[in-house]
């Protein structure tokens, strides 16, 4: 879907991004982690053109960046940035219709679109329709700001840092947003973060990047067992890796025959807070209710370790 | 706190009000002390002081008198804003009246050579009054729209005072009455030269703003040069525009034809316009500047051209900005059209510059009045629409 390759910035001599290629599958979620300064975004702002390669190209679905007009291949990619950008003078609905209107859209198919990304966002239109970007909460702008980037219907959703500025309550239901918007539209997503712990919960594959390089371009469970350098492993945090390991799966997912005591937990709960639940409530067992409320199966301290340990 | 409680119940528990101090030690003052008219034999002499109680009949000045009395608590104590409001609404309407009624009083029967004109006491506590009235409409915070209102009912005020005729008595009106002609003839040039070099300004000005704005070089050059121009004395530049256009309305054909001479109402009209334009391209460049980055990344992101990103993002981001450098402009223009006069072109300073000559202190203030209040209402039209044109905030 997605084909960078030996992209590079050079800004007056200095390497900002170097040589870098990679691949992001159609309908897979692509994390571009790293510190400030390591050229992620410049790497992102290149995919639409908003920064113009020095060397090397990018091709969405086989063709040419180069060969659409900027403005116009920004049209049909989604872009949404952290301070939201909403416009201020204009209201929840114009923005949201920002790239429709752009492209010609008639009155009324802009409006249902605008009413149809409002109610996914659970924002109900009658009452945010007319209201101005100020009049909203961080949350809110943020939603209005992905609703924006998702008007158009994009095949490719590019997102900076977009939940930065976020409290982290919010931050995590943003993020659950995002997951089930993607599933269900098959979008696929460039997202660039400097928080690992994003990225892991996001990600498809990461990208971790340092100083313009890329230094690695993996699956979640292959960057936390096998960092390729130094830098990766300090970036995922050595105390960490056995918890985001366990971060990546959830407990329906190796649930198993067998009885448990006690209050059943989710099959949606990740491993990770299996495992902190085992802790607090003192039990080497869980039962595992099913989203019905029915009792599916139970996993065990034991399982949560054997998960948690290096992957051979 | 109620929001009306009536000025006498405020009272007993009594809180000093700051500026509302100063205003009543003006007003009582100028009650007491200052002449409230003066008495002019004929329209050149030396005028004669009328203090309120010479300058009108008795039960006349008791009520002027009256009313003073009873707005000192209300200024000088912490009173509702609607009673202060009310409270200088009554004052300035009794101030307007009964200054027409002192040239009744004071004018003998059948002399049409008495001049008589209001004292350095009507004119404080004129600014006294105002001075109260605009610290309460302050305080109210109203909506533009309201303070338009609140000045279209202003202007209704006096205009029926003016038609009643109570004024006709007056100096003022008595000069104006020679010269009706050419007071409008006059007021119609001002304002042509008041809004027609604003009207060039906008179209050259904002265009220059925002090239200036896209290319940083230029703008350091063009600013440097409209502030260098903003130093000329107004004079100077009227004198320095005669050799180049006069040299225009000889050689160029057709020139002197569309009205271009050294002297007149073109040299003014230009001079008017090369002090526009800082303030409008300073402005145009400080409000597209100001225009946040994200809005300017985002709408980048999602395809816009340049040109629909100015228009669309940056134009209307920016545009209150460059409406108060337009409000600027206008208010400043207003004034130094008087000037313009010097070099005979036209508006209320031929009044003021014939009264100047004449020593007719009546005269200067037929060009000068005018002159003021037309400034003053449109700062008022242009903050009310600056503040309609802003983006809404408020926080949710």
């Amino acid at each position: 879907m997605i084909e960078i390759d030996d992209l590079t910035k050079v800004y007056d001599g200095t390497t900002v991004v170097d040589n870098v290629s990679l691949n992001v599958d159609e309908g897979e979620i692509a994390v571009i982690v790293g510190t400030s300064g390591s050229g992620k975004t410049t790497l992102l702002r290149m995919i639409n053109r908003l920064v113009e390669p020095t060397g090397g190209r990018v091709r969405l679905n086989g063709l040419d960046t180069r060969d659409t007009p900027p403005y116009e291949l920004r049209r049909r990619i989604g872009y949404a940035i952290q301070a939201n950008g909403l416009f201020p003078h204009r209201t929840v609905a114009q923005n949201i219709g920002t790239v429709p209107q752009l492209l010609g859209w008639q009155r009324g198919k802009i409006d249902s679109r605008v009413d149809e990304l409002l109610h996914l966002f659970q924002l109900d239109p009658g009452q945010f329709r007319n209201r101005m970007p100020a009049e909203l909460s961080g949350g809110q702008q943020q939603r209005v700001g992905v609703a924006r980037a998702l008007a158009a219907a994009p095949k490719v959703l590019l997102m900076d840092e977009p939940f930065g500025a976020l409290d982290p309550i919010i931050r995590a239901k943003a993020q659950d947003d995002l997951l089930a918007i993607q599933k269900q539209f098959k979008t696929t997503v460039v997202l660039v973060t400097h928080d690992m712990e994003e990225a892991i919960r996001l990600g498809d594959r990461i990208a971790v990047m340092d100083q313009g390089k890329l230094l690695q371009y993996a699956t979640p469970e292959e960057i936390i067992a096998h960092p390729a350098t130094e830098f990766v492993d300090q970036l995922i945090g050595t105390g960490e890796r056995p918890f985001r390991l366990l971060s990546l799966s959830t407990v329906g997912e190796i649930a198993h025959q067998g009885e448990a005591e006690g209050e059943p937990v989710p099959a949606g709960m990740s491993l990770r807070d299996a495992y902190a639940e085992c802790l607090w409530s003192r039990r080497t067992t869980l039962p595992v209710a099913g989203p019905s409320g029915a009792i599916i199966g139970m996993v065990t301290l034991r399982d949560l370790e054997q998960r948690a340990a290096r992957p051979a | 706190m109620t929001a009306i409680a009536s000025p006498l119940a405020r009272a007993r528990t009594p809180v000093i009000d700051k500026l509302g101090v100063l205003i009543a030690l003006i007003v009582a003052a100028a009650w007491v002390f200052l002449p409230f008219a003066t008495f002019k034999a004929n329209r050149i002499v030396q005028g004669q002081s009328r203090i309120v109680f010479d300058a009108l009949p008795p039960w006349q000045s008791i009520l002027l008198s009256a009313v003073i009395a009873i707005s000192l608590p209300v200024i000088f104590y912490r009173t509702a804003t609607f009673w202060r409001l009310l409270m200088a609404a009554v004052a300035l309407a009794v101030l307007f009246i009964f200054i027409g009624l002192t040239a009744a009083h004071l004018t003998p029967a059948g002399n049409t050579l008495v001049r008589i004109s209001p004292g350095a006491g009507f004119w404080v506590l004129l600014f006294g009054y105002l001075l109260l009235a605009a610290d309460a409409l302050t305080r109210l915070r109203l909506k533009p729209l309201s303070r338009i209102g609140i000045l279209i009912l202003a202007v209704i005020a006096i205009a029926a005072i003016m038609l009643s005729g109570d004024w006709n008595g007056l100096s003022i009106m008595k000069e104006y009455f020679v010269r009706a002609d050419a007071f409008w003839r006059e007021g119609l040039t001002h304002i042509v030269l008041a809004f027609g070099s604003l009207v060039a300004a906008v179209v050259v000005g904002v265009p220059l703003g925002i090239l200036s704005y896209r290319v940083p070089r230029l703008r350091t050059v063009v600013l440097n040069i409209l502030n260098g121009v903003q130093t000329i004395p107004s004079i100077a530049l009227f004198g320095l525009l005669i050799a180049p256009l006069a040299w225009i309305a000889a050689n160029v054909p057709g020139a002197k034809e569309i009205g271009v001479s050294g002297i007149g109402f073109t040299p003014a009209l230009v001079a008017l316009f090369i002090y526009s334009l800082l303030p409008v391209v300073a402005n145009t460049v400080v409000g597209l500047l100001g225009v946040p980055p994200s809005a300017n990344d985002a709408a980048r992101g999602m395809g816009m051209t340049d040109r629909q990103r100015l228009f669309q993002v940056e134009m209307p981001l920016a545009f209150p900005v460059i409406l108060t450098g337009i409000r600027i402009v206008l208010v400043q223009n207003i004034g130094l059209a008087t000037v313009a006069a010097l070099i005979g072109g036209g508006g209320f300073g031929v009044f003021v510059f014939q009264g100047i000559g004449q020593t007719a202190l009546d005269l200067v203030l037929l060009g000068a009045v005018p002159t003021v209040v037309l400034a003053f209402a449109a700062a008022i039209v242009l903050d009310a629409l600056v503040e309609m044109t802003s983006v809404r905030s408020r926080e949710p």
